[in-house]
C-alpha cells in the first residue's frame, strides 16, 4: 500500500484493491503470527469448533457429534393425546438440529436471504429477449419493464467485488486503455493493399470516430463476449448446421403462430425477426444439395457458376435477415402447386417451335414370343450312329442289352475284349483268385460226375434247341437280335388282345405312349412286327428305335388284358420316384444252386455262408449296449447302391438253366425253359424282383418235379394230374406254359384263388349236399391220423397256397423224394401252425369267456372249410393210391 | 487234504409228467418260460395270453387284447412286462400286473410268428410271415420300428436274441445272424424252410430245425455243420427245437405226438417222450432245471427228471 501511495503521488493511474491495514504506531512491534497448531476456531457461542473426521475437516454436529446435550436426548414429556389431540405437535427435522444450523450460514438458515433465482447476474441475452417478448405479448404490455426497476438486491460476490473495484456493467475487465488518435480515420488517399478489413473489426470504432477524443482520457476495455468453447464432435463442415425441421419445413404451424400476432404491434415483427421472412415461403425441402426438383420452374441455378463471393469468409454470429444461418440450401426458391405438364411445357417452348396439336402415334411394342409350356432351355445333341461307327462302348452296350455277346471277334477292338480274352491272346495263365464256382471246391470224383451230368443235359438242350430252330426258320439267324426275334414271333401269335386301353406303361411320356398305342393297335390288326417300324419315332437313331420296339413288345406282352383288372386296383404314385435309378442291395445272396449242392453234400461252412456288411441302427446299438460298429456311416441295414435302370437291365441277365444240378431233364421242361428264357432277360422282369424270384423258384420246382416224375414210374398220368393241379392254383409256377398260355390269358386271376374253394377233382363236380353229408360224419379217427388243415383267412392267397401244398404233402404221396417236398414247401408262406384241436373234447369242455370266443357262425365256416379240405385230400390220396400200382 | 470236488451229476432228461395245465384257450400256440423259469406264458388261439405258475399248476392272469390268435410271447428279464405277437399282425407290450396293453406296435404286414425281448427288455424283436424282422423300441413312443431287417426272402419263423446278436430262421431256408457288435450279417443256407432256431447256452452254436425233419447244429462263427439229428417228423408245421439246460442234449417237437431228445455230441437218439396224440405244438426248456414245458392241443404239460419229487414244492431245490 505504501508503494501505492507513493506511486499515487507520481502516477494516478494505479488501481488500489482492498481496504488498507491500520498503520503501525510508533514503537509497536509487529505481532508474531499465530502458529498453525494454535489457531482455533470458535463457534458463535464461543465454543471451540471441533474439527474431526476426514483430515479434520468434517462436519460437526450435536454434542461431540453424538446428541444434543451432555445428558443425551432429552425425552419430551409425555402428553396424553386424549386431552391434547388437536394441537399435537409433529416433530420436524428442525427439532433435532443445533441452533447454529439454523443461522445464516447453517444448513437450514432461518433468516431471509436472496436466493440465486433473484440474484442479479450477467444478463442472458436469450432470456432477456424472451422477457421482452413476454412483455409485449402479455395482456398489459410493458409490465415486465418494471422488473428491471426492481432490481435484485443480491448480486454475486464476483460482481460485487468487480463493482467495488470500479467496474461497470457493459465494460470489459482490465486496466483502462487510451485510444490512439492514429486509429481514428484512415486516410482516403492512402491506398490499402491486401485484404479489406472485415467490417466487424471496424464496427466498434465507428461511433467513436465521430466523437471527440481528448488526449488524456482513458477508456475501459471493450467487453468481450466469451468464446464458445464447445468442442466439435461431428464430422460436418465448419459452421454447418443440419436441416432444422422447424426452419426447413416452416409451414402451417409457424404461420399459425404468426397469424396470432398479426394484430399485435409493429414491435412483434421486429422482435421476431428470424421468423418474419418465412411469411412468403412455401412448404418443401429444397436446396442445391438436392438438385432441382422436377416440378421446379427455375432450373437455371443448376448451371450457376460458383463464385467466392457467395461464401462467407467471416464467422458471424448471425446472418442478417435471412435467418438461415448455416443453411446450405439455395436461398431463393419457389415451390409450386403441381402444374399440368402441358402448361409447364408451354412455358418453355423454344422460339420457332410450336406445340403439337395431337400426340404422336404410340410406339408399337412387340412382345417376346411365348414359349411352349414344356420348353427347357437346353439343347442336347442326339447321338447319331453312323453305320460302321467304331464306337465300341456303344456296341458293347448293344450286345449286352440283347443278352448275347457277338461272337465275331474280327472287328473287335482292343477295348472290347474282356480280361479273359486278352489273357488268352497274350497266352497268360489264369490267375488263382477266389474260386468262381463250387466246382473248385469239389473233389475230383464229384467234379467228374457233375461234368457228365452237365454234358448230358447240355446235349439234350442242344438237341432241343436245334429241333426248335428247325421248326422256326426265323430263329436260325444267330444274330444278337435273336432274343428279340423270338419275342416278336411270340408276340405275333399272342398279342391279339394286348395293350388294353386303360393300361399306360409310358404315361410319363405322352408321345411314347401314343406311339405305343398305335403300335399295339396295328399289332392287333395282325400286322407283322417288322412292318410296324413306321410307328416309331423317326427322329431316333436306329439303335434307339430297335430298343423301343423291343420295349413295346415286352410291354404289350406283359400287360395283357388280365392285368387291366389288376391295374384298376392301383392308383398312380403321388410322388414321382427316381425314374432312372433303382436302389439295389450291394451284395446279394446268390447262386443258390451251388449252395444246394453243398447242402446235399453236407458241406456246410464256407460254401453255404454269405457274410455281408450290415449296419445296425444307432439306436439299436444303444439299446443293446453295443458300440456302433460303423460310427461314421449313415447307412442302415445292408449298404445299397444306386444303379442305372438300364444297367440293371444289363447286369441282371438270364440265369442259365441250372444244368449242373439237373440229373435228368425231360424235353418238356426244356421247352418251358427255353420259352421262359427271353422273358427273363426282359427289363420288365428284372425291375420286378418278385417275378424274378418266382421264376427261379418255379424253375426249381419244375426241375424237382421232373425228377420225381422220372423216379416214379408212371409218368404220363401223374404228370398230367400234377400239372393241371398246379396250373390251376399257381399261375406263376406253371411248368408247361406253352400249353396253357392261351387259357390263362383269358382267365381272370380270381378264378385261381377261387379254385381252392371248389372241389378240384375233375370227375366229381361236388355238390354242397354231398359235402355237408361228409361233414356230418364224425371222422375223428381221420383227424388223429392225418393232419387237419387250419385255414386262417379264407380269401387270402396264403391259405390257398397252403391248401395246395398240403395236398401234395399228403401221406399218400410221401413216397415222393424229399427234394420235391422241400421245394413244394417253399411255395408257401411258411410252416403252418398245428391244428387248433384234434380231440376237441379237451378244451371244449372248458368254459370259455364268450366275449373273446369267435362267433359260432364263423367257427362253423372254418370247420366247413377244413372239412372240405379234408375231403379233397381224401380223394386225392385215393387217386394216388390208384395210380401207384400202375 | 482236499476233498475231491463232487462229480457233476449226469444230466437227466425230463421223463416224468409233473403237471398238466388245462389252458382252456383253444389251441396253445406257444408255451414259454419266463426269464427265471418260475412262470410260464401260454399263447392261445382264442386271442388270449395266460400267465401260469407251471410248477404249482395255477393260472395267474389272463391277458386279453389281441385281435386274433396269439402266436408267441416272451417275458422281460424283470418280469414286469410281456411282449406278444399274434395273427392280428400286431406286437403287444403288456404290463404284467395290470394286465393292460402298454403299447401295440403295428407295422407288420402279416402274422407275427415270433417275438423276443433283448437282454434289457428295451427292444422287442419280432418276426413275421411278411419276411421282415422288426426291432421295436420300448423306451420311446415312436410308432415305427427302430430297424427293419428285410433281408429274408420269405417268412420269418423264428427269432432268437443273444446279447449282441439277432438270429432269425426263415422259410427261404436260411439262418441269418445279425451281429450288432461286428456289424455283420451271416447268412447260412440250409435249403429247407427253417421252423425254429436257437442259440446254445454257451453262445457258440446255433441249432436250426427245418421242414426236412432234421435238426442241424451249426458252428456260429464258421457256419460248419457240427451235428445232424433226425428221427422225428417235421414236414408241415412250425415246431420248436430246444437245447437242454446244460447243452448236452437237443430236443425237438414232432408231429407224431412225441418230443425227441438227442445227445448233442453223439447225435444218437436219447429219448422219445410220448406227450400226446396230436402234434406237439410248442416246447420250452427251463433255463436252469431239467424241466420241460410241452404244449399239445389245448393243454400244457410240465415234465421233470425222474429223480424229481413232486411234493418238493419249490422248483429251485
Amino acid at each position: 500500500m505504501a508503494a501505492a501511495e507513493s506511486s499515487d503521488s507520481e502516477e494516478e493511474d494505479l488501481v488500489s484493491y482492498g481496504s488498507a491495514l491500520q498503520p503501525l504506531q510508533e514503537g509497536e512491534r509487529i505481532k508474531k503470527p499465530v502458529p498453525l497448531q494454535e489457531q482455533t476456531v470458535k463457534d458463535a457461542k464461543g465454543r471451540y469448533q471441533r474439527f474431526h473426521g476426514a483430515f479434520t475437516g468434517g462436519f460437526s454436529a450435536g454434542y461431540f457429534n453424538t446428541v444434543g446435550t451432555k445428558e443425551g436426548w432429552t425425552p419430551s414429556a409425555f402428553v396424553s393425546s386424549r386431552q391434547k389431540r388437536a394441537d399435537r405437535t409433529t416433530l420436524g427435522p428442525e427439532d433435532f438440529m443445533d441452533e447454529e444450523d439454523l443461522s445464516e450460514f447453517g444448513i437450514a438458515p432461518k433468516d431471509i436471504t436472496t436466493t440465486d433465482d433473484f440474484a442479479s447476474k450477467a444478463k442472458d441475452r436469450i432470456k432477456e429477449k424472451a422477457r421482452q417478448i413476454a412483455g409485449v405479448i402479455a395482456p398489459i404490455p410493458g409490465t415486465t419493464a418494471f422488473d428491471d426497476l426492481i432490481g435484485p438486491s443480491k448480486i454475486t460476490v464476483g460482481v460485487e467485488l468487480l463493482r467495488k473495484m470500479g467496474w461497470k456493467e457493459g465494460q470489459g475487465i482490465g486496466p483502462r486503455v487510451k485510444r490512439k488518435p492514429c486509429r481514428q480515420k484512415p486516410d482516403p488517399t492512402v491506398k490499402i493493399y491486401g485484404c479489406a478489413l472485415p467490417p466487424g473489426l471496424s464496427e466498434g470504432s465507428e461511433d467513436e470516430e465521430d466523437e471527440y477524443q481528448p488526449e488524456n482520457v482513458t477508456f475501459a476495455p471493450k467487453d468481450v463476449m466469451p468464446v464458445d468453447l464447445t468442442p466439435k464432435e461431428n464430422v460436418h463442415g465448419l459452421g454447418y448446421k443440419g436441416l432444422d425441421p422447424s426452419q426447413a419445413l416452416f409451414g402451417a404451424s409457424g404461420r399459425e403462430h404468426l397469424n396470432l400476432f398479426t394484430g399485435g404491434s409493429e414491435e412483434t415483427s421486429n422482435l421476431l425477426g428470424d421468423l418474419r421472412h418465412s411469411k412468403g415461403r412455401k412448404l418443401g425441402i429444397t436446396g442445391q444439395a438436392f438438385g432441382v426438383g422436377a416440378l421446379e420452374e427455375e432450373d437455371d441455378d443448376i448451371y450457376a457458376t460458383d463464385t467466392l463471393s457467395k461464401y462467407d469468409t467471416v464467422l458471424k454470429d448471425e446472418e442478417p435477415g435471412d435467418g438461415l444461418y448455416g443453411w446450405t440450401a439455395p436461398k431463393q426458391y419457389k415451390s409450386k402447386k403441381r402444374p399440368e405438364r402441358d402448361f409447364k411445357y408451354i412455358g418453355k417452348v423454344l422460339a420457332g417451335f410450336s406445340l403439337a396439336s395431337k400426340s404422336s402415334a404410340p410406339v408399337k411394342i412387340y412382345p417376346p414370343p411365348s414359349l411352349p409350356r414344356n420348353y427347357r432351355p437346353f439343347h442336347y445333341f442326339r447321338p447319331v450312329l453312323v453305320a460302321g461307327n467304331e464306337n465300341c462302348h456303344l456296341q458293347k452296350a448293344l450286345q449286352e442289352s440283347t443278352g448275347k455277346l457277338e461272337s465275331g471277334p474280327a472287328h473287335q477292338s482292343r477295348h472290347a475284349l474282356n480280361a479273359a480274352q486278352r489273357r488268352e491272346q497274350l497266352g497268360e495263365t489264369e490267375l488263382k483268385g477266389p474260386a468262381p464256382s463250387i466246382l473248385e471246391y469239389l473233389c475230383e470224383k464229384d467234379r467228374e460226375r457233375l461234368k457228365e451230368v452237365k454234358q448230358a443235359s447240355e446235349q439234350q438242350m442242344k438237341a432241343k434247341m436245334e429241333s426248335q430252330q428247325a421248326a422256326n426258320s426265323r430263329l436260325q439267324s444267330a444274330s444278337p437280335e435273336d432274343a428279340a426275334l423270338k419275342w416278336r414271333t411270340l408276340l405275333e401269335g399272342q398279342l391279339a388282345d394286348a395293350g388294353s386301353s386303360d393300361f399306360k406303361p409310358f404315361a410319363k411320356n405322352p408321345e411314347k405312349q401314343k406311339r405305343y398305342e398305335n403300335f399295339v393297335k396295328s399289332l392287333k390288326q395282325g400286322e407283322k412286327v417288322e412292318t410296324l417300324e413306321r410307328f416309331l419315332d423317326p427322329n431316333m437313331t436306329e439303335w434307339e428305335r430297335g430298343r423301343e420296339q423291343e420295349e413295346f413288345c415286352r410291354a404289350a406282352m406283359f400287360y395283357r388284358s388280365s392285368n387291366s383288372t389288376l391295374s384298376s386296383r392301383f392308383t398312380r404314385a403321388k410322388y414321382e420316384d427316381d425314374v432312372d435309378k433303382v436302389e439295389v442291395p450291394r451284395d446279394q445272396e446268390n447262386d443258390i444252386d451251388d449252395k444246394e449242392t453243398a447242402v446235399k453234400m453236407k458241406m456246410f461252412g464256407k460254401l453255404t455262408r454269405d457274410t455281408f456288411e450290415w449296419h445296425p441302427d444307432k439306436l439299436l446299438c444303444k439299446r443293446f449296449n453295443v458300440r456302433d460298429p460303423y460310427p461314421d456311416s449313415s447307412v442302415v441295414g445292408l449298404p445299397k447302391v444306386k444303379r442305372d435302370k438300364y444297367s440293371v437291365f444289363n447286369f441282371l441277365t438270364v440265369p442259365e438253366p441250372t444244368t449242373s444240378v439237373t440229373q435228368a431233364t425231360t424235353k418238356k421242361i426244356q421247352e418251358s425253359n427255353s420259352v421262359n428264357k427271353p422273358k427273363k432277360s426282359s427289363r420288365w422282369d428284372v425291375s420286378d424282383k418278385e417275378k424274378e424270384k418266382k421264376d427261379s423258384i418255379s424253375e426249381f420246382i419244375s426241375l424237382a418235379r421232373s425228377k420225381a416224375e422220372n423216379q416214379q414210374q408212371p409218368p404220363v398220368p401223374a404228370t398230367e394230374q400234377c400239372g393241371t393241379g398246379t396250373t390251376e392254383s399257381l399261375p406263376t409256377v406253371v411248368a408247361d406254359e406253352d400249353k396253357n398260355r392261351e387259357e390263362e390269358s383269358g382267365r381272370p386271376p380270381m378264378d385261381l384263388f377261387k379254385a381252392i374253394f371248389v372241389s378240384s377233382s375233375d370227375e366229381k363236380s361236388s355238390s354242397s349236399e354231398e359235402e355237408s353229408d361228409e361233414e356230418q360224419q364224425p371222422t375223428t379217427s381221420e383227424r388223429q391220423s392225418e393232419t387237419t388243415k387250419q385255414v386262417d383267412m379264407p380269401d387270402s392267397s396264403s391259405s390257398n397256397l397252403q391248401g395246395t401244398v398240403t395236398a401234395t404233402t399228403d401221406p399218400g404221396i410221401s413216397s415222393l423224394p424229399a427234394s420235391k417236398r422241400e421245394l413244394d414247401a417253399t411255395e408257401e408262406f411258411g410252416p403252418k401252425l398245428p391244428p387248433a384241436f384234434s380231440s376237441g373234447t379237451t378244451w371244449q369242455q372248458q368254459t370259455v369267456v364268450p366275449a373273446t370266443f369267435p362267433g359260432p357262425s364263423r367257427k362253423e365256416k372254418h370247420r366247413k372249410i377244413r372239412e372240405r379240405h379234408k375231403t379233397k385230400k381224401e380223394r386225392k390220396r385215393k387217386k394216388e393210391k390208384k395210380n401207384k400200382p400202375n | 487234504m482236499a476233498f475231491p470236488s463232487p462229480r457233476p451229476a449226469r444230466p437227466e432228461l425230463p421223463r416224468q409228467r409233473v403237471q398238466t395245465l388245462q389252458c382252456g384257450q383253444g389251441a396253445v400256440r406257444a408255451a414259454r418260460f419266463n426269464a427265471d423259469g418260475n412262470y410260464c406264458l401260454t399263447c392261445g388261439s382264442d386271442k388270449t395270453l395266460k400267465l401260469w405258475n407251471p410248477h404249482k399248476g395255477t393260472a395267474l392272469r389272463t391277458y386279453q387284447g389281441h385281435g386274433y390268435e396269439v402266436l408267441d410271447a416272451a417275458g422281460s428279464f424283470d418280469n414286469s412286462q410281456i411282449c406278444s405277437g399274434g395273427a392280428d399282425k400286431a406286437v403287444a407290450l403288456w404290463d404284467v400286473t395290470t394286465g393292460q396293453v402298454v403299447r401295440k406296435y403295428r407295422g407288420h404286414a402279416g402274422k407275427v410268428n415270433c417275438v423276443q425281448f433283448n437282454q434289457e427288455s428295451t427292444v422287442i424283436v419280432s418276426g413275421s410271415i411278411d419276411s421282415t424282422v422288426r426291432c421295436w423300441d420300448c423306451r420311446s413312443r415312436r410308432p415305427d420300428p427302430v430297424q427293419l431287417l428285410d433281408e429274408a426272402k420269405d417268412g420269418i419263423s423264428s427269432v432268437k436274441l443273444s446279447a449282441h446278436e439277432i438270429l432269425t430262421g426263415s422259410v427261404d431256408g436260411r439262418v441269418r445272424r445279425y451281429d450288432l457288435r461286428a456289424g455283420q450279417l451271416c447268412s447260412d443256407y440250409i435249403g429247407t424252410p427253417i421252423t425254429s432256431v436257437c442259440f446254445s447256452k454257451d453262445g457258440q452254436c446255433v441249432l436250426a430245425a427245418s421242414l426236412d425233419s432234421t435238426l442241424r447244429l451249426l458252428d456260429k462263427d464258421t457256419g460248419e455243420l457240427l451235428g445232424e439229428y433226425t428221427g422225428h417228423t417235421s414236414t408241415t408245421y412250425r415246431l420248436d427245437c430246444v437245447l437242454n439246460e446244460q447243452d448236452t442234449h437237443v430236443g425237438c417237437a414232432s408231429e407224431d405226438g412225441h418230443v425227441y431228445f438227442w445227445d448233442l455230441l453223439e447225435g444218437s437218439l436219447a429219448l422219445s417222450l410220448p406227450v400226446g396224440q396230436g402234434v406237439v405244438q410248442s416246447l420250452a426248456f427251463h433255463p436252469r432245471l431239467s424241466c420241460l414245458l410241452v404244449a399239445t392241443q389245448g393243454q400244457v404239460t410240465l415234465w421233470r427228471e425222474d429223480s424229481f419229487q413232486p411234493g418238493g414244492g419249490d422248483p429251485d431245490t
